[in-house]
């Protein structure tokens, strides 16, 4: 008998290879937190330990050093092709943005940077439908324009697990493979895949990050879970949204849109 | 850790501004769902615009939807009850948002049907219900809302329900609960409600709780569409998700269509912590076999005694989307579980009127509409009727790489190919055992055989079939034709000139040649028979002694040459679907003979079609029964 688990994986497993059918060339964003390390993990599951299309880090040198660090620990522990795409500075960003929002779209231009020299037809992202209610009207396969645009008023139809897997020349697709988990399903999966995690999501000293970005632009907050069981009893009654700490979420009512209007994850 | 309870998706469908959005507000808010700040969120935002508090703006999180009070597109929140957890899909109500309603609802294990106590039922209440109906949801609750404008009147509500009920009895939805609430107020949703004691039932989340979770149909048979092959390393891995059934390892499975069949060796997972004995409809897998078969995306794994039907024509009770309306005669992409095939619409059988359920005659679905159509594909499908197995009974349908329509399949009337091929293999043992073919032969001559002309109306096919007729009677041979004349009359009065009929009485035609031919007549048919599979279906039926002969003329010589004045009705609308003029004709790809009326006179075609009959069921020539192929 499959439990819940079983069957988010299942389906992640039978999206990705879908993708790997079906789109080439193909890339994923791993941007090494808690979602797109699972998606990696189940990326492992489809192909029979094997990643078979390059991970892409868009660093802007701002991550925690704790990061870097586990980024740099799980490509040699797991051997997997690691890029990485340094993003363009903030001051050729579009100054009408707020500031921290600013610094978000610093990932979109490094993307779309990466797409014009690389070429991929697909670009693999571990966003999640309840992490945002922007992203909870995202499609599993989502087209953009040649620019990185998202057309949100006219998505594509899709039912019964197909998928649109053909395109214009001058498109690419997002593919998003765990849009149907929950924050907490990933860390009962974490935990019982025993799937290695950046440090900083444990608490040290009453504060943990419940979502890491950019140390500029994302803030940890209060919370005594220091071990994955006590992350989960936490959300488990928690009455405050996963992307709290991040600043660019609610500068203002469309800050978010904008970004994703505009080609960000 | 706790086991948590599995999940229930829950679609809210109904008419635009019948109270969805505030019906999932009230929802959220009643079982403490929302988080921090979210309520001030939304309270802020319908203040800068200057607009009433409004419930919507917690799923509309796009500018444009709060800026037009619109939904635009479909989301999915979560929330939880005492026993367990939900997630609410929000679906558009406008017409114009149709696919993106389906695109969400297709998730549901469950749908809430809202409707205005004042508006009652309206356009998208029909058209939603119709579609629930179509998505295969069996779980529905109808909600009337905005008891609270309506005074909490039992009347009223009484009115409403008869209203929803006669519209849902025609379309076979059998909802668990007629309910009134007031979502705005919150009575009858989280709790019952004390201004309508005349409600005896639940309230809306009791009844929700009392719904189950879609279970994965490990009951039915095995269906394994195979989704991609993997060899990155000695292993050949056949990977896929199993839709239904159960698959255990040292199984026999059948790849449909092409019929090869091979033994599990293994059930492949990575980093699985013992060997997999088994596994079951929902799990993503991968199999390896005991024989390299060539199995490719598309094909459908199954047991040897439960396999899908095959088929180069079936149904489709459809939904249509796209921009363009779907049309007769013109071809699509479809997709099938993880099968694509090109498929032509060979009718339109009847556009269904939502609001009324009144059926139309048009040869054309515009956006929005529900069809019943008939499709015909080049290549053998596998499929199983809608009924008895969902997820390799309905397809999408693809125009210029967009999804389009959908539909759920049937095969109604229509024949499965595996087991007229069955049949044709085990009549001719049968036959055996009692008397030969060739103790058949050697009393009349010669052997039986079907001589099958195929060709435009005009084309000289029933002229021809006459002449041969005779010149081989008076050899000597035992023979006969059959054509419209004397089938239409009898064993096929009962058929019309729609697309399932014409596909019926070539079917039939089939069978009784091969019967006759099995008997040792030399069978002469005469008929349009403008289609591939129905005369790879006579074929079947008769086997080697089926000789296809197409009678050829170009469209313009037979129009010229109209014996019976049929292209002239059909040129000015008389005749609807007329070979050549308003539906296509397939030549034969591969026939034993073509006879071109064009270039030959009669006499020389009469001659051509004789010589090719005597060469192939003389006795001397029996003894070599692979008859050559296409010699003129």
């Amino acid at each position: 008998m499959q439990d819940h688990l079983d069957e988010l994986e299942s389906k992640t497993i039978y999206i990705l290879r879908e993708a790997y059918n079906r789109i080439k060339p193909l890339g994923m964003l791993w941007s090494i937190g808690k979602d797109s390390t699972a998606l990696l993990w189940c990326i492992r599951k489809a192909f029979y330990g094997r990643v078979p299309f390059p991970m892409i880090q868009l660093d802007t040198g701002m991550e925690e050093d704790e990061v870097y660090a586990f980024r740099d620990q799980l490509v040699k522990d797991w051997g997997f092709e690691l890029k990485i795409e340094q993003c363009p500075p903030e001051e050729q960003m579009d100054q009408t943005l707020p500031p921290a929002t600013r610094a978000a779209a610093r990932k979109t231009e490094g993307l779309k940077n990466l797409l014009a020299r690389e070429k991929y037809k697909g670009v693999i992202v571990g966003i999640r439908r309840d992490e945002q209610s922007m992203r909870a009207k995202e499609r599993v396969f989502s087209p953009r324009r040649f620019d990185g645009t998202w057309d949100y008023k006219d998505q594509p139809a899709e039912f019964w697990d197909q998928y649109k897997t053909d395109f214009p020349e001058d498109t690419h697709v997002r593919i998003h493979p765990i849009l149907h988990w929950r924050e907490i399903d990933i860390w009962r999966y974490t935990q019982r895949e025993n799937i290695p995690i950046v440090p900083l999501y444990l608490a040290r000293n009453g504060m943990r990050f419940r979502s890491l970005g950019e140390k500029n632009i994302t803030f940890p907050i209060k919370s005594n879970a220091s071990t994955i069981e006590e992350i989960i009893a936490e959300l488990e009654t928690t009455k405050t949204s996963e992307r709290a700490g991040r600043s660019m979420d609610s500068e203002t009512e469309d800050s978010f849109e904008r970004l994703r209007q505009s080609g960000y994850m | 850790m706790t086991q948590q309870a599995e999940k229930v998706g829950v679609v809210i469908v109904g008419h635009v501004d019948h109270g969805k959005s505030t019906l999932i507000g009230r929802l959220l808010h009643d079982t403490d769902s929302l988080m921090d700040g979210k309520l001030k969120e939304v309270q802020e935002s319908c203040k800068r615009r200057n607009v009433p508090f409004e419930w919507s703006f917690l799923l509309d999180a796009f500018q444009a939807e709060r800026d037009q009070a619109v939904t635009i597109d479909t989301t999915q929140i979560w929330f939880k009850s005492k026993k367990r957890p939900y997630v609410i899909i929000d679906a558009p109500g406008h017409r114009e948002f149709l696919k993106n309603m389906i695109s969400g609802a297709a998730f549901a294990d469950a749908a809430i049907l809202v409707v205005d106590a004042a508006e009652g039922v309206r356009e998208q209440t029909k058209r939603h219900a119709y579609l629930l109906h179509l998505l295969g949801l069996k779980q529905v609750v109808v909600a009337i809302n905005k008891m609270d404008a309506a005074g909490y009147n039992e009347k009223r509500f009484n009115d409403v329900k008869a209203e929803i009920t006669a519209y849902l009895s025609g379309i076979d939805v059998v909802p668990r609960a007629i309910l009134p609430i007031a979502a705005r107020e919150g009575d009858n949703i989280a709790k019952k409600s004390d201004k309508m004691p005349w409600h005896k039932g639940l309230s809306l989340l009791e009844q929700l709780d009392a719904f189950s979770p879609a279970q994965p149909p490990v009951e039915k048979p095995l269906r394994f569409p195979v989704q991609d092959v993997y060899r990155f390393d000695e292993r050949r891995i056949i990977v896929g998700r199993i839709t239904s059934g159960v698959v255990r390892k040292g199984d026999v499975l059948t790849f449909s269509p092409s019929n090869r069949t091979a033994t599990v060796v293994s059930i492949e997972k990575w980093n699985a912590p013992h060997e997999i004995l088994s596994a079951q409809a929902g799990e993503s897998v991968g199999i390896t076999l005991d024989q390299p078969i060539y199995a490719a995306r598309g094909d459908v794994a199954s047991h040897a005694d439960k396999t899908p039907m095959l088929t180069h024509d079936f149904r489709g009770n459809i939904f249509w989307l796209g921009k363009e309306p779907l049309r007769a005669g013109k071809r699509y992409k479809i997709k099938l579980a993880t099968a694509e095939a090109t498929v032509t619409v060979q009718s339109i059988d009847r556009v269904i009127d939502t609001g009324d359920l009144t059926r139309t005659e048009k040869d054309f679905v515009s956006a929005n509409e529900m069809a019943m159509v008939t499709f015909h594909s080049r290549e053998t499908i596998a499929l199983d009727p809608f009924a008895d197995n969902h997820e390799t009974g309905r397809a999408v349908i693809i125009e210029n790489q967009d999804v389009v329509g959908g539909g759920i399949l049937n095969m109604d009337g229509l024949a499965d190919l595996r087991l007229q091929r069955q049949a044709a293999q085990e009549n001719l043992h049968a036959v055996d055992h009692l008397l030969t073919a060739g103790d058949r032969a050697l009393r009349n001559g010669h052997r039986g055989m079907v001589a099958w002309l195929t060709g435009l109306s005009g084309a000289g096919k029933s002229t021809l079939a006459m002449r041969v007729e005779g010149a081989l009677h008076a050899k000597g041979m035992q023979t006969y034709v059959l054509d419209g004349d004397n089938v239409r009359r009898g064993l096929n009065a009962d058929l019309g000139f729609s697309a399932k009929d014409r596909s019926e009485n070539i079917r039939r035609v089939g069978e009784v040649a091969a019967l006759m031919a099995d008997a040792g007549l030399i069978v002469i048919t005469a008929f349009i028979s403008p289609f591939v599979a129905d005369r790879r279906s006579a074929r079947a039926a008769a086997g080697e002694g089926f000789h296809e002969i197409h009678v050829k003329a170009d469209l313009s010589t037979c129009e010229k040459r109209d014996p019976k004045g049929l292209y002239k009705k059909a040129r000015s609308g008389k005749i609807a679907e007329f070979t050549g003029i308003t539906s296509p004709y397939e030549p034969p790809e591969t026939p034993e003979l073509v006879v071109d009326t064009g270039g030959h006179d009669v006499d020389e075609c009469v001659g051509m079609i004789v010589d090719h009959i005597l060469k192939h069921a003389r006795i001397s020539a029996a003894r070599n029964p692979q008859s050559a192929r296409a010699e003129s």
